[in-house]
């Protein structure tokens, strides 16, 4: 469609076609606030002067570091206007990454939203561990009014100094070409500091015009960017369809209210990772669990009916008469009041990616009507080369190539990948491009295989995949995802492999619901540590795990698990900041406890050191029990009081 | 297009630093109880003064006298506000409330059964001026007199990051929420000075901290006066710029918070003398 064009090309063609149509709608003081094409190519102009005027160069990069604002996109559509191109951070990384990232991006220019973000760049400027830094700006000047750091500028102070001569912007967006990088991205970095992928204008822009000849995106729909867009899925979809299509972006008022931001916007399609999700299926259990005994058959029964409903559908046939009237009611009584609750009403269409989600988790979205769908995709691809087909979603696969992709599994298993949206290479990294990159296909160092149907299955990154045993293949992923779709799951880390002799978790407790369930069992403890500890927890996470090994095959199934004391989390570089596990991180940190996993112990002592989000450090040795699951006993007993949405396959 | 507030939240004009409030050798008693004696304390403009004690030691008493719930029989309390002084002894509470003198209580005095909303509406209650029949049918003055008093409210909603409960009823939030939209109320009358009766008693270790971080962002960001009373030393240490401390209704000390903590009078009056601990232990 336009992919011989560049955003900021994109957005002057909008705006001179619909200057009147809301482009932008923010919810500010409890109102949606909107901003016209029209009015969003004015400040992207005044704020690219602006830059100029500071030294800005063609070629140079503007790091964004922030919650997703007007602002954020109008910064980043201001450097690409210049030649420039941005590079997100995400708003909770710690000083390290921020330095680290900054410094292999040698950026000049940053952007950062508010005091928070403003004193980790204050931090490391007095440190000197960000000496390319030469201005940084901030968008929401509230609580900066007595910094005197010369080198701090407000963003409308920044707009207000653009004063170029009449066409010399336009002029500028005129040089821009489709083969410029729009976008530096930091890859998700499961296996070390975080690679910065260049993705040009044409990468971007063909990559949505495949996706959206697909499942087209309509000019008047709506979307809710609430994830970082530092994320190449949100960049995806908030900048490389919407500037193709002219659709409008919402961002959320705060990070708390997004639940109710989403049901007021009520969007018809959405994109977010498995975490999102899994998050929605947990309330939706709590909330079951909580609900009286009429309320909690009727959403048993209507749940059961949609899913059998879902599975004719997913497959593409009709369902039979009397399942339809069935469906029918079911709608009215359980289906629809869950998807309101969520948000979900209007939604056509919905995808899942960044790391796999569990098929029950799959299931019950189908289920309630929401046609969620796998993507499959890397950074490196501009986030989307395979994907689910509507009425053709089969839960283990990742579907098939969207068009223009060549999908091909090499003969060692490895996923290979080809199309025009394929990224010009890491920057300042050429050792990892070559490896990336070889005879022309994008080397992904995932495993997988092409079923039956030509549909394309993930097996897990490549180094990650064991062997059990008895000699099957199986991936962590796929053990941690059965675990976690227990609402009192938040974590798990599935190890194995040849030379262990069975499966083994470390998994960590989901501290709201468990609170939840121990208030509800008249169980009283302290902190989130003494939580895990309690033999009854243990006793509850057993059952759970035992009906996990139900579905998995008999090499994979979790013989020993232990409660970690901590959730694991991506401050401490135990989970990168897309939530996906750091396998290498993990194993270090926690040798001694897998060593007790494998061993004939009954419990674990470590000395741990907690690091708290102001920097202090605290050290001190916690006891964890370790638990073995008896395969037949246990999985017979909990079976009598499984919960509703147990996926009973 | 700035994203800086645009309502003043403070209402005081004084220059940071000014005489703000002045109690003169106030005395109160209760039949045989004194319950303040010959207190004295000066509060300048832009700090957060606190003000400790044991239980019983009169905190409560002084913050009542100041915002006239109390008449004290000796002493003086003067307001220096931007339109000149005030004594307050002699003034009606209304009309201290009038003069920008706002408080929150140690038991939550909200309306449990009206909206977030709505309860910090009425903190802008004392700056509307009502017609009732343009109020009762919404019309011209009436409505933009809300719409210019709704943009105060939701600027203090964004500073104390309540958005995600503006519309729930307060009876349902959490005791820490609670504390933060009755603060939150007192902010609506754009104060002179706040008085906050121990905002953070019965609270987690973990919601203390919250709160301090609001207090603190209040005065730095609004630059609002704050007399603060606390039980908890702990937190007195990390938020006050100056602190008195009462026992037994007279001022054993005041200054900079390290070296009222070194005080022995204060280590004295927190932890008792040494031969009464030991009268308490179990033989």
């Amino acid at each position: 469609m336009s992919a011989e064009a560049t955003f900021p090309q994109l957005l002057r063609r909008l705006a001179g076609q619909h200057p009147d149509r809301h482009a932008l709608r923010e919810k500010r003081y409890g109102i949606w606030q909107p901003i016209t094409w029209a009015q969003y190519e004015q400040r992207v102009r005044r704020f690219a002067e602006g830059l100029a005027s500071m030294g800005f160069r063609r070629g140079e990069t503007l790091a964004v570091l922030g919650d997703n604002r007007p602002e954020w996109v109008i910064a980043e559509l201001a450097a690409q206007s210049l030649g420039g191109c941005s590079l997100g951070l995400y708003p909770d990384g710690v000083v390290d990454e921020v330095a680290h990232v900054l410094t292999h991006g040698r950026v000049r220019f940053v952007v950062a939203e508010d005091q928070e973000q403003v004193d980790k760049l204050v931090e490391l400027a007095d440190s000197g561990a960000i000496d390319t830094v030469e201005h940084v700006i901030n968008y929401d000047p509230r609580g900066l009014e007595r910094y005197t750091q010369p080198y701090l500028a407000e963003f409308t102070a920044v707009e207000e100094r653009g004063a170029a001569a009449a066409g010399w912007w336009q002029q500028q967006v005129e040089q821009g070409r489709p083969e410029d990088v729009a976008i530096l991205c930091t890859t998700s970095g499961t296996t070390g500091k975080p690679k910065l992928a260049m993705l040009t204008h044409a990468n971007l822009l063909w990559m949505a015009s495949s996706l959206m000849s697909e499942d087209p995106i309509g000019a008047d729909d709506e979307f809710l960017s609430f994830l970082p867009l530092a994320w190449i899925g949100e960049q995806m979809i908030a900048l490389a369809c919407a500037l193709q299509v002219g659709f409008a972006l919402n961002f959320p008022e705060s990070a708390t209210t997004v639940q109710a931001d989403l049901r007021e916007i009520g969007p018809r399609v959405m994109f977010s990772p498995p975490r999102i999700w899994e998050t929605m299926l947990s309330q939706v259990q709590v909330r079951a669990g909580d609900a009286g005994w009429l309320k909690r058959a009727a959403f048993g029964w209507g749940l059961r009916i949609g899913k059998r409903a879902a599975a004719a559908r997913v497959r593409g046939h009709r369902s039979g008469a009397l399942l339809r009237l069935q469906h029918a009611v079911a709608q009215v009584v359980a289906l629809r009041p869950v998807r309101e609750q969520l948000g979900l009403t209007r939604i056509r269409r919905a995808y899942t990616g960044g790391a796999p989600l569990g098929p029950d988790v799959f299931e019950f979205f189908h289920a309630i009507g929401v046609n969620l769908k796998q993507i499959y995709g890397q950074t490196e691809i501009c986030g989307i080369a395979v994907m689910h087909r509507d009425d053709d979603v089969k839960f283990n696969t990742v579907g098939v190539g969207i068009p223009g992709t060549e999908v091909r599994v090499a003969d060692d298993g490895e996923i290979l990948l080809r199309s025009p949206a394929v990224f010009a290479g890491y920057y300042r990294n050429d050792d990892a491009t070559a490896d990336a990159l070889r005879d022309d296909w994008l080397h992904t160092s995932d495993a997988g295989y092409l079923d039956e149907d030509g549909q394309l299955v993930v097996i897990d990154r490549a180094k990650d995949v064991m062997r059990a045993p008895d000699g099957t293949r199986f991936s962590p992923a796929f053990v941690e995802n059965k675990l976690k779709f227990s609402p009192h799951v938040m974590e798990a880390v599935a190890f194995g492999g040849e030379n262990r002799p069975y499966v083994a978790a470390m998994i960590s407790i989901d501290a709201d619901n468990v609170a939840t369930w121990a208030e509800r069992n008249h169980l009283s403890f302290t902190t989130y540590t003494d939580l895990a500890q309690k033999p009854q927890v243990y006793e509850l996470i057993a059952q759970h795990v035992a009906r996990a090994n139900r579905d998995l095959p008999e090499g994979a199934r979790v013989k020993r698990f232990v409660l970690l004391h901590k959730q694991l989390d991506a401050d401490d570089e135990e989970l990168t900041r897309t939530r996906k596990v750091r396998r290498g991180v993990i194993a270090e940190r926690y040798a001694d406890i897998i060593a007790a996993l494998y061993g004939d112990g009954r419990d674990v002592t470590i000395r741990t050191t907690v690091t708290y989000q102001d920097g202090t450090r605290v050290e001190r040795d916690v006891t964890l029990a370790i638990e073995s699951v008896n395969g037949d006993s246990a999985a017979a007993g909990p079976a009598k009081r499984r919960g509703l949405l147990a996926g009973s396959r | 297009m700035s994203r800086a507030y645009r309502h003043n939240l403070n209402r005081s004009t004084l220059s940071a630093g000014a005489l703000q409030l002045a109690v003169d050798r106030v005395g109160i008693r209760f039949g045989g109880v004194r319950a303040l004696e010959e207190v004295s304390l000066q509060v300048r403009q832009g700090d957060i003064h606190a003000v400790i004690g044991p239980n019983g030691a009169g905190k409560t008493s002084l913050l009542n006298c100041i915002s006239g719930l109390y008449r004290p029989q000796q002493g003086s309390i003067v307001l220096h506000a931007g339109q000149g002084s005030r004594e307050l002894t002699r003034t009606r509470p209304s009309r201290i409330a009038a003069l920008g003198v706002a408080r929150s209580f140690q038991n939550i005095e909200l309306f449990k059964h009206m909206t977030v909303l709505d309860n910090l509406m009425l903190g802008r209650h004392v700056h509307m001026k009502h017609r009732a029949l343009a109020s009762l049918v919404y019309i011209g003055p009436a409505r933009r007199q809300e719409i210019e008093h709704r943009e105060l409210v939701e600027e203090v909603i964004d500073l104390l990051e309540i958005e995600a409960v503006r519309k729930k009823l307060v009876g349902s939030l959490a005791y820490g929420v609670q504390k933060r939209v009755e603060l939150g109320r007192a902010l609506c009358m754009q104060p002179a000075l706040l008085l906050l009766d121990e905002p953070m008693a019965g609270m987690s270790a973990e919601e203390k901290e919250d709160l301090a971080r609001y207090i603190l962002d209040v005065n730095e960001q609004a630059g609002v006066t704050t007399v603060l009373i606390e039980h908890d030393m702990g937190v007195v240490m990390d938020v006050s710029d100056r602190v008195t401390v009462l026992d037994f209704g007279r001022v054993i000390a005041e200054g900079a918070p390290a070296t009222v903590s070194r005080d022995p009078e204060v280590i004295k009056a927190y932890l008792g003398e040494p031969h009464a601990t030991r009268e308490i232990q179990p033989a």
